[in-house]
């Protein structure tokens, strides 16, 4: 019965502690780029939503159709990411990995205005709600089937605490990287999650399962150097046509 | 009334920059790659490849169509 409770345990602390990676990620991603107040507004939100969604649903939870949303939101990340990995790659290859201050040129990448940054509020919303779904499907499925509904929500929810209190104690640190190569990594990270949910989300099987999302980040890595490298060829060699508006987006 | 307008013009301009944004050829092609995964998978042909691929060729194509932005000569 103790080895049961304890499988069960570590069983859904080590699946849901993937998903919460994904979750935090996106959220400190967002927030060190886009501004905290809106991206912190969107994953409380996500969690409100999340919290109704368990309550109401309870076991039947499972029986919310997960392809759909993973298409949806995966397609919108992707959509969005790709678009700022661009921009990361631009801004890279003109400026190098300068600009520990946020100049005028990005300014109006950080939300300024009084009122909410929807863009901020829409990822992590979208971010938490679809990882946090997961995490809950996660532990009705494992505590449902073995008999241990209880050990697998401490499970669920330790990875949970874990995950968030780590992703806190990086925060000092994500503030020190440099915003053009910070838009870059989370770009990659964006168009990375959007193509494996999108592409699960349409029923197709990664090869190797969630270490696809692994290999993915390597592809998308490498042609983003690749980009770069030849971006900076050309302006050295004086014929370089970088978009300067584009830079300055 | 002004308002609910005011609202409904914010909603989809948010919406027109998040998902058209500044190239409208990277949500195009993506969408275009996600049918293309959909119609090889309901034909049962392995289908994970087309988005990463996708990825790659649209990133490289926008990063050079800011380029001839800026010299539409070039």
């Amino acid at each position: 019965m103790t080895t049961g409770i304890v499988t069960v345990l570590i069983t859904t602390f080590l699946a849901s502690a993937v998903e919460a990676i994904e979750m935090v990620t996106i959220v400190v991603g967002v927030g060190a780029t886009r501004g905290w107040r809106s991206t912190l507004l969107g994953a409380a939100a996500g969690f409100v939503v999340l919290a109704v969604l368990v309550a109401g649903f309870g076991l039947a939870l499972s029986a919310i159709p997960i392809a759909p949303l993973r298409l949806v939101i995966g397609a919108l990340l992707l959509i969005f990411g790709l678009q700022w990995l661009r921009k990361g790659v631009v801004r890279v290859a003109a400026r190098g990995f300068a600009g520990m201050q946020i100049d005028t040129q990005e300014a109006d990448d950080v939300w300024t205005g009084t009122g909410v940054d929807w863009t901020a509020f829409v990822l992590a919303f979208k971010g938490v709600l679809l990882e946090g779904l997961e995490v809950a499907f996660i532990v009705v499925s494992v505590g449902a089937t073995a008999g241990q509904l209880g050990a697998a929500v401490t499970g669920g929810g330790a990875a949970l605490l874990v995950v968030g209190a780590l992703g806190v104690a990086l925060l000092r640190y994500v503030a020190r990287i440099p915003r053009s190569f910070l838009q870059l990594v989370v770009g990659l990270l964006l168009t990375t999650f959007g193509s494996f949910w999108a592409t699960e989300g349409l029923g197709v099987s990664w090869p190797g399962g969630d270490g696809a999302i692994l290999g993915l980040l390597a592809v998308y890595l490498l042609t983003a150097a690749i980009n770069i490298a030849i971006e900076r060829r050309g302006a050295h060699r004086g014929k370089s046509t970088l978009n300067l508006t584009e830079v300055a987006r | 009334m002004m308002r609910v307008m005011s609202w409904l013009v914010g909603f989809s301009r948010f919406w027109y920059r998040f998902i058209i944004g500044d190239d409208w050829t990277v949500a195009a092609s993506l969408a275009l790659g996600l049918v293309v995964t959909a119609l090889l998978n309901a034909a049962h042909f392995p289908a994970w490849w087309v988005i990463p691929l996708i990825v790659v060729v649209t990133l490289r194509v926008s990063v050079q169509r800011s380029q001839r932005r800026r010299t539409p000569s070039a």
